[in-house]
């Protein structure tokens, strides 16, 4: 299975990890010409949104990238990624590939500070061990947007067809369970 | 140490990776760092340039003029406060700042100790020449390392000297059989945990961005590809003739720096570059300021 991994800012490396180690192969996004290939996946890492999405534009891969994506391309989005699938941002007139009928509130618990760490199920899931960084969260979704997880009432955790997206990073801890469920379940759907 | 905040702490500078961390004076020219893809901004009242010009004492920056910067932009807003000066950095937790940088650019408020970072909940980045400073610094609570180049020179050998020392010692004691690590850590003066991880995972314990001399995207790539997880642009850019585009040039060249068409493309007609001073005209050595 081979999974893109958009590495223009941010902890992508650590996805690469998990994933390879999981058995996937992995390619690098960081131009146009890597979307030259089949993807059975694509991951949006964590990292700053307001750099990802702007060069999203930039170097040319927003179209591509948006385009599978509604077109069934399985897509894995954690904390600044979750943000790039989202069709609104609170208090923003700007949204980036907006392919999940949701809002979200970017730094949603404060500066760093505000920063923490919760154990938590995800449907489908488990109990997982959650590290959210300056974390955005949901604030609604559409009724077709299927909740996999709150956190003190806040949505963290969303499925959306071929899209899961979640408001904190897998990427950081050693439970590999949630990338076990995109390659094994979402991935192996299409 | 190993607490779950330190952890958190640790977990931001790796979200900063790959990114550009750019020194702002101004709410206006945090807007332009972060429309250009900066992936936090440094908040302080005279870049590294105007400050080796002006002389004097140079301290912690205002704070009214740090929430300005705050309330600008999205991204992490990181200040700096003198080494030692532990009651800055108490000011900086106070106003919620997301990285307090210890630095050797303001005037050091103490020539032995550096700040017990560990009693801080808000992370620390720290400048180190070598891998010694480093793990000095990290023992001490620092969740991010950087190189101290030379501050507002625009002249990158001390950040290269710096990036390749740290290296050539991560390697050496990377192949160091496990009874040699006790006299390494001895002869770096470090704990010998510290040297414990650095021979098992060949990296340091914590991200390793470049700063102090980066000016142009190429010097922004040959920090990465020297192995820096990503660069801090201090006079670099707002010194220069067209910032916005400087700064958005850097940002595409630290995302793709083992291009050499891209980056061939994004040096054409930046304008002027900040006007250097040579390593040899130098009369105030930062980076000798905190070992």
């Amino acid at each position: 299975m081979r999974i893109g991994v958009l590495a223009v800012q941010g902890a992508f490396i650590e996805h690469e990890n998990i994933l390879k180690n999981l058995g996937a192969e992995c390619v690098e996004i960081r131009k146009s010409e890597h979307l030259q290939q089949e993807l059975d996946g694509i991951v949006l890492p964590g990292g700053e949104s307001t750099v990802m999405g702007k060069l999203l534009f930039e170097l040319k891969l927003f179209e591509n990238i948006k385009t599978r994506i509604e077109n069934g391309l399985p897509v894995l989005g954690t904390c600044a990624g979750a943000i790039l699938l989202a069709d609104k941002i609170e208090g923003e007139n700007i949204s980036y590939l907006g392919t999940i009928p949701m809002k979200i509130k970017r730094n949603a618990y404060g500066r760093q500070l505000g920063s923490f760490a919760a154990e938590q199920e995800i449907k489908g899931i488990g109990k997982f061990p959650m590290r959210f960084i300056r974390a955005p969260y949901i604030i609604s979704a559409a009724p077709n947007v299927k909740i996999l997880s709150t956190v003190e009432e806040k949505i963290v955790a969303v499925e959306y067809g071929n899209q899961l997206a979640l408001t904190f990073h897998p990427e950081l801890t050693d439970d590999y369970s949630i990338h076990k469920y995109f390659l094994n379940v979402i991935c192996s759907r299409t | 140490m190993e607490n779950e905040r330190y952890g958190l702490n640790k977990e931001l500078a790796q979200m900063l990776k790959g990114g550009v961390i750019m020194d702002v004076t101004t709410p206006e020219q945090a807007k332009i760092a972060e429309a250009a893809g900066a992936c936090a901004v440094m908040a302080l009242e005279r870049i590294p340039a105007d400050i080796r010009a002006a002389g004097g004492v140079s301290r912690m920056s205002d704070p009214k003029m740090i929430k300005g910067i705050q309330s600008a932009v999205s991204i992490p807003v990181m200040a700096k406060c003198r080494i030692g000066h532990f009651v800055e950095a108490q000011i900086l937790e106070a106003i919620e700042i997301d990285y307090i940088d210890e630095s050797e650019v303001l005037s050091p408020a103490d020539d032995v100790y550096h700040i017990d970072k560990t009693a801080f909940k808000v992370p620390f980045v720290c400048g180190s020449k070598d891998l010694g400073e480093a793990l000095r610094r990290i023992s001490e609570g620092a969740s991010m390392i950087r190189t101290k180049g030379e501050p507002g020179t625009g002249d990158i050998i001390q950040a290269v000297r710096h990036m390749r020392k740290m290296n050539s010692q991560i390697a050496q004691i990377s192949s160091m059989r496990s009874d040699e690590l006790y006299e390494a850590a001895k002869s770096l003066q470090v704990p010998v945990e510290l040297v414990n991880y650095v021979h098992e995972n060949k990296k340091l314990p914590v991200v390793n961005f470049a700063a102090g001399g980066v000016a142009t995207p190429a010097d922004a790539a040959l920090m990465m590809q020297l192995g820096a997880e990503g660069v801090f642009v201090g006079s670099g850019i707002f010194k220069s003739g067209d910032p916005k585009k400087r700064a958005a040039a850097i940002v595409k060249a630290v995302t793709n720096y083992n291009d050499k068409d891209l980056l061939a493309k994004l040096s054409e007609d930046l304008g002027e570059a900040m006007v250097g001073i040579n390593e040899e005209e130098i009369n105030l050595l930062m980076a000798e300021r905190g070992r």
